[in-house]
């Protein structure tokens, strides 16, 4: 089985948020939320960088260790899910995430968090069938029909890569043995305990 | 030529020897390829300085801005781990210390026995706001255990989907009756403030083993001791819990990540040890002492219990000529 995983090449990375549109797009994510951003470090300066930042679908997923209601889950291709009929909306994911994936709508108590909503791969919930009532919660299951996750799919650049961590982390590394530079693949470390030589 | 110009020569020459010597290593230094990461942001580097990595974005929601924060995994092993452990030995380890002394000592008896005179030591209003404040507590305290616990305790005798409910309800109890508590808290500060400033009859209350280890009934105003310990208790760790749960109740205002990671710490700390103070209070005023429920229940206690638990309060009631039962309410 495949282990799913996103790589963003900062090198290759213009900042156009197409990821971002097109993620938005393609689920109908809610006002507010934002399932993938990208962020530039050292705007402005000399040597700034651009990365795209969803969830990671970590190895030992810190969301799901601390969650109190155990409602998310790893699937076989090693992506990180979660029911939204079990979440209860505490944000205990987010204080423990790395990335900072996890966002809440303001439908709770006093305007605060409803039900966690994250980057799902494209793999849509628990039930992986494309029905009306699934994608109103997670969106559409890309995965389930042989398609990649639509973020990457539309980068212009081809800077964020997605697909089975084995091939991305290839394709990365010829990238940079033949260009002769690269920043490294931004989370990995934090995520899968493991690096890319840049 | 003039000197003149010799010199202005001379001068050029070692201008123009000059200018080759400073742009020679220049020249030598220029790549062959463009190594554009050299100078660029890394993120080794910046997780090594600050710990986290953040920039800049076009969200509304700018504390999506911080990409990387690996000090969740710090929350997570104190969350997993260390509250666990500091919660379940306070708590477990009260309970079992309440069960042997129990089992050792007893109910405290009144020894001289009920007078069948009573004298008011709480009036309605304190213990309105007592039980206000008590019952906000229990829940409060079941519904944060089951955050902390729930998931190894609960969960694998029920379906997830009851699970989620009792949870969710817990949280929907938990955030509402916050109000009500921290209320509670701010009147029990102002109403028994008076009676719970420590001073030297406490610490011959202290020194006397405050009558709970051995069968000595050192004198005490209106609060002993042990009870302005419990007062202090209730008071600095009601706020604690307040300031740090309205903190994680409202986490779009002005908080980070890493404010709400410290404010769960402290909330998950202080409600541990708040939970395990408040047992022995609830056993000392239910079962480990005869005629003390009163208190708290109608208000009314036995003048033998007072006089031998608060003989300094009960002094000051009989001197204000409150001697006749029923009197009046202890201020």
């Amino acid at each position: 089985m495949a282990r799913m995983k996103f790589l963003c090449d900062a090198d290759r990375c213009i900042e156009c948020n197409a990821c971002v549109t097109a993620c938005k797009n393609e689920h109908e994510v809610p006002w507010g939320i934002n399932r993938r951003r990208v962020v530039t470090i050292n705007d402005g300066q000399p040597g700034e960088r651009s990365v795209s930042m969803a969830c990671m679908h970590c190895t030992d997923a810190p969301c799901a260790a601390v969650c109190p209601v155990n409602c998310f889950f790893t699937t076989a291709d090693g992506v990180v899910l979660h029911s939204k009929d079990l979440c209860i909306g505490c944000g205990y994911c987010f204080y423990a995430c790395p990335f900072g994936a996890p966002q809440y709508p303001r439908v709770g108590n006093f305007g605060s968090r409803g039900k966690m909503d994250k980057c799902t791969f494209c793999a849509g919930g628990p039930d992986p069938a494309n029905t009306q009532a699934n994608f109103v919660q997670y969106g559409t299951n890309r995965l389930a029909e042989g398609k990649l996750p639509l973020c990457a799919e539309m980068c212009s650049t081809k800077s964020l890569l997605a697909g089975d961590g084995d091939i991305i982390a290839k394709i990365y590394k010829e990238r940079v043995a033949k260009r002769g530079y690269g920043s490294g693949a931004w989370g990995w470390k934090t995520a899968y305990r493991e690096t890319i030589a840049g | 030529m003039t000197l003149h110009t010799h010199i202005r020569t001379i001068l050029g020459t070692f201008a123009i020897l000059l200018a080759v010597i400073v742009a020679t290593p220049a020249a030598a230094q220029q790549p062959t390829t463009v190594n554009p990461t050299a100078s660029s942001v890394n993120e080794e580097k910046l997780l090594r300085e600050l710990n986290q990595i953040s920039g800049r974005c076009t969200l509304p929601n700018q504390t999506a801005c911080l990409i990387e924060q690996p000090a969740g995994r710090d929350w997570r092993e104190f969350h997993q781990v260390t509250l666990r452990w500091i919660a379940a030995i306070s708590i477990v380890g009260v309970l079992a210390l309440l069960v042997i002394f129990y089992l050792s000592r007893g109910m405290v008896k009144i020894e001289s026995g009920r007078s069948g005179r009573t004298v008011t030591r709480f009036n309605g209003y304190e213990r309105f706001v007592h039980w206000m404040t008590a019952t906000c507590f229990i829940i409060l305290a079941l519904s944060g255990l089951n955050i902390t616990f729930g998931k190894a305790l609960l969960l694998p005798i029920m379906s997830p989907e009851a699970f989620t409910a009792i949870s969710q309800w817990g949280k929907y109890f938990h955030n509402y009756l916050s109000f009500p508590f921290t209320i509670g808290t701010v009147m029990i500060f102002l109403m028994w403030i008076g009676g719970n400033i420590p001073n030297k009859t406490d610490v011959e209350w202290v020194k006397r083993g405050g009558g709970i280890v051995g069968k000595d009934h050192p004198p005490a105003y209106r609060f002993n001791g042990g009870q302005k310990m419990i007062y202090w208790i209730v008071v600095l760790g009601g706020a604690a819990v307040a300031v740090s749960g309205y903190i994680l109740m409202f986490p779009f205002y002005g908080t980070t990540v890493s404010g709400v990671q410290l404010a769960q710490i402290v909330h998950g700390i202080v409600a541990a040890l708040f939970i395990a103070a408040m047992l022995g209070h609830i056993y000392i005023g239910t079962i480990g002492m005869e005629g003390a429920f009163e208190a708290m229940g109608s208000g009314e206690v036995d003048v033998n219990w007072a006089k031998e638990h608060h003989k300094l309060w009960l002094e000051e009631e009989m001197g204000k000529g409150s001697s006749r039962a029923k009197a009046q309410p202890a201020e």
